[in-house]
């Protein structure tokens, strides 16, 4: 086993994992600032408790968005020092832009919002979720123009002195077609993850909460009274939650149609890979939905496929040609076999791992699309505001199923587009293989991947037994909360909130 | 060039601000979480040390990651050669950071002491375990270590653990300390705050001896004309310190620890100029200010980015602490179980 082999698990790893709590916290801040500001000017107590409710699920969420964060800031400079060396003049930039602009914003606002009950006056502590909604959006902006860089390299040039990229276009860098594509992609994915994540757990309550065992049998009106609230409640939650998830499927999808357009055309191996096309086809290539054959894809034993569709998500014509496998690694061979530029690649394959393009292709595209249909399942059974009903008992599982789906979607996405690039880490220009660590030994590398796996394993254990004990509580009942800018705040009562 | 100077020499600058942002911030709540078993007597009063810190740790501790960032946009180099090289370290590090940051956020969320026991222990140890090596690692970096003509670090974990660089550890865990104890003894009301006061004017003394004699060390091996100057003013700051908790002036006496690990911090970092990682193999192979630096195209457009958001960064940071300027006590902490889930 080598540094770089492990380097990629250890990369892999935290880097899903990391992103497992990211679309929740783009999302839920974007949800929970218009559940408080909905508070604000109704005054309708379902409003609070679900800002509540939801902000204590976030939180717990963040926390470990927070810390696996850390991690990938470090770990470009621990496992990958080469690669730093060479792009650090162009990707640095916007990392070190993300810290200052988004990171300070996120971390400051958020603890003025956690702490903030008895010391903001209302308006205030709700402008904080959504100016922590802004700081997220700063930070997926520059993260990704980070990412898009290495999918498409952009305002640079390549010294040949230092061996180096350098920087020539900062605006060229932000403006990239590939960023301004994946960013609404990603972010939109996310308020949908977020959607599905408010709509799941409202479904699931809406059948289990803590008064519905009570409220078939009992007769008391008091229990009743509250269980119709209650439902009141979470079917107000599933309605903002199908809004997401609509806005932000049909978002998805456009988003990601324009993105297979703009990866056919500087990215084709890709393209190619998600699809398992070896041949080129010059018209009408079919779109494959599944195939069951030999692990690389060479043979297929049973092939489920869509005519032409293929060449309409690639070229947005029905006609138009999509280069296969074999041709296209002829011609990355000339293109980068003769002249390698410098040292930053050896001469090889230039084909990504095809079973796992493909198959992550279509997990992210299946699992995306199930969750929509989840969605829009139990917004169907809650269209009536009917809040004596009762759902069938099997909306529970698909409340738990369904924010799960999402998030597994948008591991796959990632998988596949990281995965889809190999084996360059920056396309074009340089191997994943050259920009590990040379001088991290391979117990060093073993010892880094081992105690996160671990660590990682036992803090995922830890949140989803967190998580399972705060939804089963379900929301608080309401109570009114301390109104800091009125003059009769007591400065002195114990606080709304402590750790 | 911005006001004379070389936009590499900025960036020099600016790095040092961010880690003395970082050590003036994250080392008083690196102090709190260490004291939580020495000034807390009660599940109460452990919470209220708690609090202290509650809003602003995570803002503190960004200064680190935009350190790190700043580090890898304007020196890239540097930040290959030093994250690479300083590993295990910096995995440590990293673990204590994650399981600290998750004690502050998950301790209040479970119903059992023990549970609470556990989180305590990694709120402590995630605590201490920086505050130590962060004192190793800059102590190496200042002394030099072996980096050969690839600009790599050919050292190994032991390289790091040698005297200087340990007792620059000792001295950033007891100034650490020290400044927790400041900071408690002018954020909270009550019995800990007396405690906390009387401790902090020990840990002070102690604090004030090993960085006497660390400070005087680097000065010998690296030190410059304007590395001497910070360190006696740390120093006079740090006794100034000290003087003001014994007489009941905690805002003074908490300044005092803040201007100190500032200076201090200030110091090395004049020792280390223009060098940014001296090579212990041949100083021929030194990282310095331009040879790790980025473009000058980079850092333009980086000082730009700073110079207008630095500004709104500082004020509301600042602001925040405005915000929760108030002393806690046992009697702010709610009773109700579940109020801190809330």
């Amino acid at each position: 086993m080598e540094v770089v082999d492990i380097a990629r698990w250890q990369f892999g790893i935290i880097t899903v994992y990391h992103f497992l709590f990211v679309p929740l916290t783009i999302g839920l801040t974007l949800i929970i600032a218009i559940f408080e500001t909905a508070w604000l000017r109704t005054g309708r107590p379902e409003y609070l408790r679900l800002t509540k409710f939801f902000g204590k699920l976030f939180l717990i969420n963040f926390a470990l968005g927070l810390v696996t964060g850390i991690v990938q800031e470090f770990q470009f400079g621990m496992n990958w020092s080469d690669y730093s060396r060479f792009v650090g003049d162009v990707f640095g930039a916007p990392l070190a832009i993300e810290g200052l602009l988004a990171f300070f914003l996120e971390s400051t606002f958020l603890g003025l919002w956690i702490f903030g009950w008895d010391k903001l006056p209302r308006a205030l502590h709700a402008a904080c979720m959504w100016i922590v909604h802004v700081g997220v959006l700063f930070s997926s902006w520059f993260i990704l123009a980070a990412n898009s860089w290495m999918q498409h390299p952009v305002g640079y040039t390549y010294n040949a002195e230092n061996g180096r990229a350098e920087l020539v276009d900062f605006w060229a860098v932000m403006v990239n077609k590939v960023q301004l594509v994946t960013f609404p992609h990603v972010v939109l994915a996310a308020y949908m993850t977020a959607g599905a994540f408010v709509i799941g757990i409202s479904a699931w309550l809406y059948v289990h909460h803590r008064h519905g065992a009570a409220d078939r049998t009992s007769t008391d009106p008091g229990v009743v009274e509250t269980a119709r609230t209650d439902r009141a409640m979470y079917r107000t939650a599933i309605r903002l939650g199908a809004v997401f998830m609509v806005v932000g499927g049909i978002g998805v999808a456009v988003s990601g149609d324009i993105q297979g357009k703009i990866m056919t055309e500087v990215q084709p191996m890709k393209m190619a890979a998600a699809e398992g096309l070896y041949e080129t086809h010059e018209s009408c290539a079919p779109f494959s939905i599944l195939t069951v054959g030999t692990p690389d894809g060479r043979e297929e034993k049973f092939a489920l496929t869509v005519p032409c569709l293929l060449s309409y998500l690639g070229t947005g014509s029905f006609d138009g040609e999509v280069q296969g496998i074999d041709e296209l690694r002829e011609t990355y061979r000339e293109e980068y076999g003769q002249d390698p530029g410098a040292a930053y690649y050896t001469p090889g394959e230039y084909v990504p791992n095809i079973p796992v393009t493909y198959w992550s292709f279509r997990f992210m595209m299946g699992l995306g699309a199930a969750g929509a249909v989840g969605g829009l399942v139990v917004l169907w059974l809650t269209r009536r505001r009917n809040d004596g009903a009762t759902l069938p008992h099997w909306v529970g599982p698909v409340g738990i199923a369904l924010p799960l789906a999402l998030v597994a979607a948008n591991s796959f996405g990632w998988i596949f587009t990281e995965m889809g690039r190999q084996p360059w880490v920056v396309f074009g220009l340089m191997t994943t293989e050259r920009g590990v660590s040379p001088g991290v030994s391979v117990t060093e590398a073993l010892i880094s991947v081992i105690v996160l796996t671990v660590l990682y394993a036992v803090l995922a254990v830890v949140e989803v037994g967190l998580l399972a004990k705060f939804v089963k509580a379900g929301p608080e009942p309401f109570t009114e909360p301390p109104d800091p800018g009125s003059p009769d705040h007591d400065r002195d009562a114990p606080l709304t909130f402590a750790y | 060039m911005i006001l004379g100077l070389e936009l590499t020499t900025v960036w020099f600058i600016l790095i040092a601000v961010l880690w003395i942002g970082y050590f003036t911030l994250e080392g008083f709540d690196f102090g709190v979480g260490m004291l939580l078993p020495v000034l807390a007597r009660d599940e109460t009063e452990r919470r209220v040390l708690i609090n202290t810190v509650g809003p602003v740790w995570d803002g503190n501790e960004v200064w680190v990651l935009v350190a790190g960032g700043a580090t890898f946009a304007a020196f890239p180099e540097w930040y290959a050669t030093l994250f690479s090289g300083f590993y295990l370290p910096l995995l440590l590090i990293l673990v204590a950071l994650i399981v600290r940051n998750l004690a502050f956020e998950y301790r209040h969320k479970g119903d059992t002491a023990q549970w609470r026991a556990r989180w305590d222990a990694a709120l402590i140890l995630g605590s201490f375990v920086p505050a130590l090596l962060w004192g190793v690692a800059f102590a190496n970096i200042v002394r030099g270590v072996p980096i050969d003509a690839d600009k790599e670090f050919t050292g190994t974990l032991f390289t790091l653990l040698n005297p200087f660089g340990l007792l620059g550890g000792v001295v950033t865990l007891l100034l650490f300390l020290t400044h927790g104890a400041m900071f408690v003894a002018l954020k909270t009301d009550g019995e800990i705050r007396h405690r906390a006061r009387a401790l902090a004017v020990r840990l002070g003394i102690a604090a004030a001896a090993a960085a006497v004699v660390f400070l005087t060390w680097t000065q010998v091996i690296t030190g410059s004309a304007g590395s001497s100057i910070a360190f006696m003013l740390a120093a006079a700051a740090l006794v100034a310190g000290i003087g003001a908790a014994a007489r009941g002036r905690e805002g003074w006496a908490f300044l005092g620890t803040f201007v100190t690990i500032a200076l201090a911090v200030a110091g090395l970092f004049l020792a280390l100029f223009p060098d940014v990682m001296p090579s212990t193999t041949d100083p021929a192979f030194s990282l310095t200010t331009t040879n790790a630096a980025a473009t000058d195209y980079t850092l333009t457009v980086m000082t730009w980015v700073a110079v207008a958001f630095t500004p709104i960064v500082l004020g509301y940071q600042t602001w925040t602490y405005w915000i929760f300027r108030k002393r806690i006590s046992t009697r702010h902490i709610p009773t109700d179980e579940l109020a801190g889930a809330r």
